[in-house]
């Protein structure tokens, strides 16, 4: 289990690396294109030259790229183009926020989904059409759509929670939860059916392995069976599940939280995008690349206590 | 042969003619035509400012109103359904383009391009699509079609992954081994034996793929980060939700349409999947189908079962099994009968065998006895006393009481029949502190020793392995500990030895002798082969689509079978035939 | 002279990543004879099976050489296997995954002239000879494999091996997936076949009393190599390898009286350590 673990860490420092590299490479290919996208069509030669300079995007590849990395490393991602703060300034509360809503809407997704999931695949009937039909809407459904949807009804026609805003949990609780409540619920849609129709599948499959047979032969309960055995074996296929669902709700987050008007990485990243603020850019993309790794890493070592045989590969 | 017929229709057909395919299909294509079109269907020019007509409601000359620069909402949206429509088909052929050949690639001939590429997958599936697609924009600008373009390369590892595995999986069939035999090249064997596997798939995968890009398009421009002059669904998202507390309405056209979309997609998907699973390739054929009713009637009509005189046979019945019939739902309402009016007797401390070919009903009615029938099976007719004791209609918590400390079971199939997440020592204790009450420590202490029993070396240390680490014949050796853990009366063993080599399997036959004199426990034993029934039973029944046809004491039947089909099996056996003989060079060699 | 040689083969599995090599054949060597059967027996893991893909180029060969009619094919290539096919061929274990599910018969059947650029006609013509050869009916070519039970799909496994005349078939546990009754029709048709074509099989199995059915000489196998070699009789009867008699005496005698017998004899011989 501890060269399991190892492997993994090395695995993802690697691949942080690589992800850097690649997203800097990328970005500073394009960095001919910035000056221009910042000053304008009617900017002259001499102004773009004038501003490359000044942003330092004159230098080699390879200098701006170690500079950029060792204050990367001590995650510094420098002075921001287009505000008077720093990067990290105005990242990491942001992340913060983020981070708060994204991993409460997989914990509900999660937990919901376990619960739906297992009772359709050993009761059926109404629960597993519940499960069916939710997981057509929740995956067909853009989530920014059910936001919208959430606003009009719970906001606007039937005003219980807050339609936009954020308060923050220190400040004052209930209303904290009033903001966060609908993007939660927008957000969970989608992972909370993709998630629950996986489980729904794998508690299937695993119930008719041969092994649940023998158990029971042996004079184990059907309820003993499936509460020890059979969950356990249909965790792993739901884990690396919720896994991709995380991944796609920090990207879903975006727009979620610009609706919600939550202070949230999402504002940040439009606003930063939308003036080429390289330094931003490459914050976002760095710290949800590391958020994603942290994330995967958990639930792979999750998957590995679970099934050994996991442990192998 | 299959009495049944089967239609070849092709897989298109099939989902057009099913209605969530062809509405779903029907509506995404009304929808491509609406944008394709959009020139012609409206007057009205898509970005021209109104300033007096502002929010208005929908009236003759616009249908769908104005927005809040006083545009046609109707003509914004066929404009956007074509710009949205283009822009996405775009990502698509990107992820397609790649992911297909890449995959195709990777699969088929691994090595350093494989390890690449699926290297390069696992960094792009780690990423959040909309984040990357962000920060590609703050370099490229406000351009869709260069955005699409991007996240297609982001979404190609959805095709990449599906065309690797399937191509994976069908590389080692053994019927491209055969194309390989004969010669065929490699880019033939990919035309003949992968594309046709691989095309449904993708045809599902782009359907999917179509309704995520087409969200994430719309989700860009309704941050404001496309272009500002093309009409798009994501702007026209934009321009509404800003008026979201004065005309919600607005937000109505834009949402409904892409849900619409998005949700036929998928739905198209869902159906393409279903009927291919339909006519999936390996559907099992089910015997009795499609029968005519005259060989139902005769499925059904009595067969006697000639039973040999057994004179020095007990009467002490453990189990008696009389007129058992199981079966199945058919799908039409009715039910198939897979065992027919069996009668079977296993008397205390006897082994009786219960031979027969694969579809005979030999495991159907072992699995009748434990109670523990596949899905949708159950005991439709007869009886099953055990111990004085009837077990047909008995409640799960009854059955609970008897399965493991009164009948046990051997499986077939060593290493599925193992939990794989659970260690040997705790899958052997669980049952025990269970059934026998012991408390975990003197389970434990008993594990060690029916370990010991069945012959694994170093028990204490295979208590705590897991099923992956120990080979099939010592899994079997733990499988027939744990059958015998509760001390049962009666041990049902399913093919105990079919998955095992033949010296492995004379090993475990010797156990099981072994054991089941030690403790003068009865057994039924399974199976198909004779010498497994030669070396063990005492009595046998012989079984035939469902049917006892002959039983009787083991030297009797081998010695005297009288139905036709036990001397055909025997004459059907090879060993102690004759060698083939000396090889003799053919003439003109 | 013979058809096949085989000396000394070798064939290593490169181990993947950490992984050690795996050398699954360790210097075999056997000979085939024009219309002879040669019987590969052996336990799972023995390396019968890589054996049989060496000689089909399925398997990588790092040492030794296989000849057919003097020609070296250990190494051929992609364009020689094409022309190689005309000499061997195949008939796998599996009658389910060796054809695919989604082609009818005929294309299954023809799939070895495809290579030789047959006329269509022609290809009619001899998919109608090959089903009559091997029992199945003429208008099994339009159907599809999951229309027939596992004797019928491993007959058209047959009839495919047939196709274009071959001089040898490496034959890899074609019955052991077979019901018994079934398995005793499949292997009279190998006899038959091999009797009117002069076709010679490699034929793999790990049971013992099949391969004694069907072979002239009988090889046995054990963790990569050929511990026994001989005349079909005298493997199977008295073997002399330590290895062969264990294997004989292992399986059960189906008869109560003779395998009470050899039970008793290999208990004893076991004590005694001979095997």
């Amino acid at each position: 289990m501890l060269n399991f673990t190892l492997r993994r860490v090395f695995n993802g420092i690697v691949m942080m690396v690589a992800v850097s590299f690649l997203a800097y490479f990328l970005l500073y290919i394009g960095a001919g294109n910035v000056a221009r996208l910042i000053l304008g069509l009617e900017a002259t030669p001499e102004q773009i030259n004038e501003l490359n300079e000044q942003l330092g995007l004159n230098r080699p590849f390879i200098e701006q790229f170690l500079t950029w990395l060792s204050g990367a490393v001590r995650l510094d991602f420098g002075a921001s183009w287009s505000m008077p703060e720093t990067v990290n300034e105005v990242l990491f509360p942001r992340l913060g926020v983020t981070l708060t809503i994204v991993a409460l809407t997989t914990l509900v997704a999660a937990i919901i989904a376990i619960v739906l999931g297992t009772l359709a695949a050993i009761h059926g009937g109404f629960v597993d059409r519940i499960v069916q039909f939710l997981g057509l809407i929740g995956f067909a459904v853009p989530g920014f759509l059910v936001a919208f949807f959430l606003v009009t009804l719970f906001a606007i026609q039937i005003p219980i929670f807050n339609a936009v805003g954020y308060t923050d949990f220190s400040e004052n609780p209930s209303e904290w939860a009033k903001s966060i409540t609908l993007p939660v619920a927008a957000l969970a849609l989608s992972a909370l059916a993709a998630v629950a129709q996986q489980v729904r599948g794998s508690v299937t499959d695993a119930i008719n392995m041969d092994y649940v047979r023998t158990l029971r032969a042996r004079g184990l309960s059907f309820n003993r069976v499936v509460y020890k055995h059979v969950l356990r074996n249909a965790g792993g296929p739901a884990l690396s599940i919720l896994g991709v669902q995380f991944v796609g709700m920090l990207g879903g987050s975006v727009l979620v939280e610009q609706i919600f008007a939550i202070p949230g990485l999402g504002p940040y990243a439009v606003s930063s995008t939308a003036v080429s603020d390289i330094p931003a850019v490459m914050g976002l993309v760095v710290v949800t690349a590391l958020v994603v790794i942290v994330v995967n890493l958990i639930i792979d070592l999750l998957s590995a206590a679970l099934n050994p045989k996991v442990r192998l590969s | 042969m299959s009495n049944t017929t089967i239609k070849r229709e092709g897989l298109a057909r099939k989902v057009l003619k099913n209605p969530s395919g062809w509405m779903s299909a029907g509506f995404v294509f009304a929808i491509v035509l609406f944008g394709v079109f959009a020139p012609l269907v409206s007057a009205w020019d898509p970005n021209e400012p109104d300033v007096y007509s502002v929010l208005g409601g929908p009236s003759a000359a616009h249908w769908f109103g104005t927005d809040s620069a006083g545009r046609d909402v109707f003509t914004r949206l066929a404009f956007s359904t074509q710009f949205s429509l283009e822009t996405a088909a775009l990502a698509v052929v990107v992820a397609l383009a790649i992911g297909v050949v890449g995959g195709l690639i990777a699969g088929y001939f691994g090595g350093w391009f494989d390890a690449i590429a699926s290297w390069m997958t696992s960094i792009l599936m780690a990423l959040p699509g909309l984040v990357v697609l962000l920060a590609a924009m703050a370099v490229i600008g406000p351009t869709m079609w260069g955005a699409m373009a991007i996240f297609g390369v982001l979404l190609s590892p959805a095709y990449y992954r599906l065309v690797y595995t399937t191509v994976r999986g069908v590389r080692n069939e053994l019927y491209v081994d055969a194309a390989r035999v004969s010669g065929l090249s490699d880019l033939r064997i990919i035309a003949r034996h992968i594309l046709g596997v691989v095309r449904a798939p993708i045809i599902i995968q782009t359907a999917i793929i179509a309704s995520i890009a087409i969200a994430i398009q719309s989700g860009i421009e309704f941050l404001g980060l496309g272009d500002k002059d093309t009409p798009s669904w994501g702007a026209m998202l934009n321009d509404a939700f800003r008026q979201i507390y004065d005309a919600p309405g607005l937000l109505v056209w834009p949402s409904a349409t892409i849900a619409l979309v998005t949700i036929s997609l998928v739905i198209f998907a869902n159906t393409v999947r279903d009927e291919l699973e339909r006519t999936g390739p390996r559907v099992k054929k089910i015997k009795g189908l499609g029968k005519t009713a005259a060989q139902l009637a005769d499925d059904a009509a009595e067969v006697a079962t000639i039973v040999h005189a057994a004179p020095s046979r007990t009467n002490d019945a453990l189990i008696s099994v009389s007129k058992l019939a199981v079966g199945y739902p058919n799908g039409q309402g009715g039910v198939k009968q897979v065992v027919h009016n069996v009668n079977l007797t296993v008397n205390r401390g006897e082994v009786v065998g219960l031979i027969g070919e694969s579809g005979s009903g030999k495991t159907q009615t072992a699995f009748a006895v434990l109670g523990l029938l596949p899905a949708g099976g159950r005991v439709v007719a007869g009886s099953i006393v055990f111990d004085g004791k009837e077990l047909v209609g008995a409640s799960a918590r009854e059955y609970d009481q008897i399965r493991g400390g009164r009948i046990s079971y051997i499986p077939q199939e060593p290493m599925s029949n193992l939990d794989p997440s659970f260690t040997i020592g705790s899958q052997l204790v669980e049952p025990m502190m269970k059934v026998l009450g012991l408390s975990k420590s003197e389970a434990k202490a008993k594990a060690i020793a029916l370990l010991t029993r069945v012959g694994i070396p170093n028990p204490e240390l295979t208590m705590k392995k897991y099923p992956h680490e120990i080979s099939g014949g010592q899994a079997q050796r733990v499988l027939i500990a744990g059958a015998v853990s509760c001390d049962p009366d009666l041990i049902i063993a399913d093919e105990p030895t079919t998955a095992l080599d033949v010296t492995v399997q004379a090993e475990v036959l010797d156990l099981l002798r072994d054991l089941q004199k030690e403790t003068n426990t009865a057994l039924l034993m399974v199976t198909h082969n004779f010498g497994v029934v030669a070396d063990l039973c005492d009595y046998i029944n012989v079984m035939q689509e469902g049917r006892i046809l002959e039983a009787g004491p083991v030297l009797e039947i081998f010695q005297n079978a009288q139905h036709p089909y036990t001397q055909s099996l025997l004459d059907s056996i090879l060993e102690g035939g004759p060698a083939r003989g000396a090889y003799i060079a053919p003439k003109g060699n | 002279m013979s058809l096949l040689n085989i000396e000394n083969v070798e064939v290593t599995y490169k181990g993947k990543g950490l992984k050690k090599d795996f050398k699954a054949l360790k210097g075999v060597s056997l000979d085939i004879r024009p219309g002879e059967c040669v019987g590969l027996v052996g336990e799972s893991g023995s390396g019968k099976t890589t054996l049989g893909r060496a000689v089909l180029g399925l398997a990588p060969v790092t040492g030794g050489s296989i000849t057919l009619e003097g020609r070296e094919i250990a190494h051929a290539s992609r364009a020689e296997r094409a022309e190689l096919a005309r000499d061997i061929q195949v008939v796998f274990q599996d009658p389910y995954s060796s054809l695919n599910p989604s082609m009818s018969i005929e294309q299954i059947l023809t799939e070895p002239m495809l290579v030789r650029n047959w006329s269509k006609a022609d290809a009619n013509k001899r998919v109608r000879e090959l089903l009559d050869s091997v029992g199945l009916p003429a208008d099994a070519a339009e159907r599809r494999p999951r229309e027939f039970s596992g004797g019928q799909r491993q007959r058209i496994a047959i009839a495919r091996a047939l196709a274009l005349d071959p001089k040898l078939i490496v034959c890899d546990e074609p019955v052991s997936a077979l019901d018994l009754t079934t398995q005793a029709k499949v292997l009279d048709l190998f006899l038959e076949i091999q009797e009117r074509t002069n076709v010679a099989y490699l034929f793999i199995s790990h049971d013992l009393a099949v391969v004694r059915h069907l072979s002239h000489r009988v090889a046995v196998m054990y963790q990569g190599e050929i511990v026994e070699w001989g005349q079909g009789e005298q493997v199977t009867q008295n073997p002399q390898h330590p290895y062969t008699k264990r294997l004989m005496m292992a399986a059960p005698v189906p008869n109560p009286v003779e395998q009470t017998a050899r039970r008793e004899e290999r208990r004893r011989m076991m004590a005694a350590g001979l095997i």
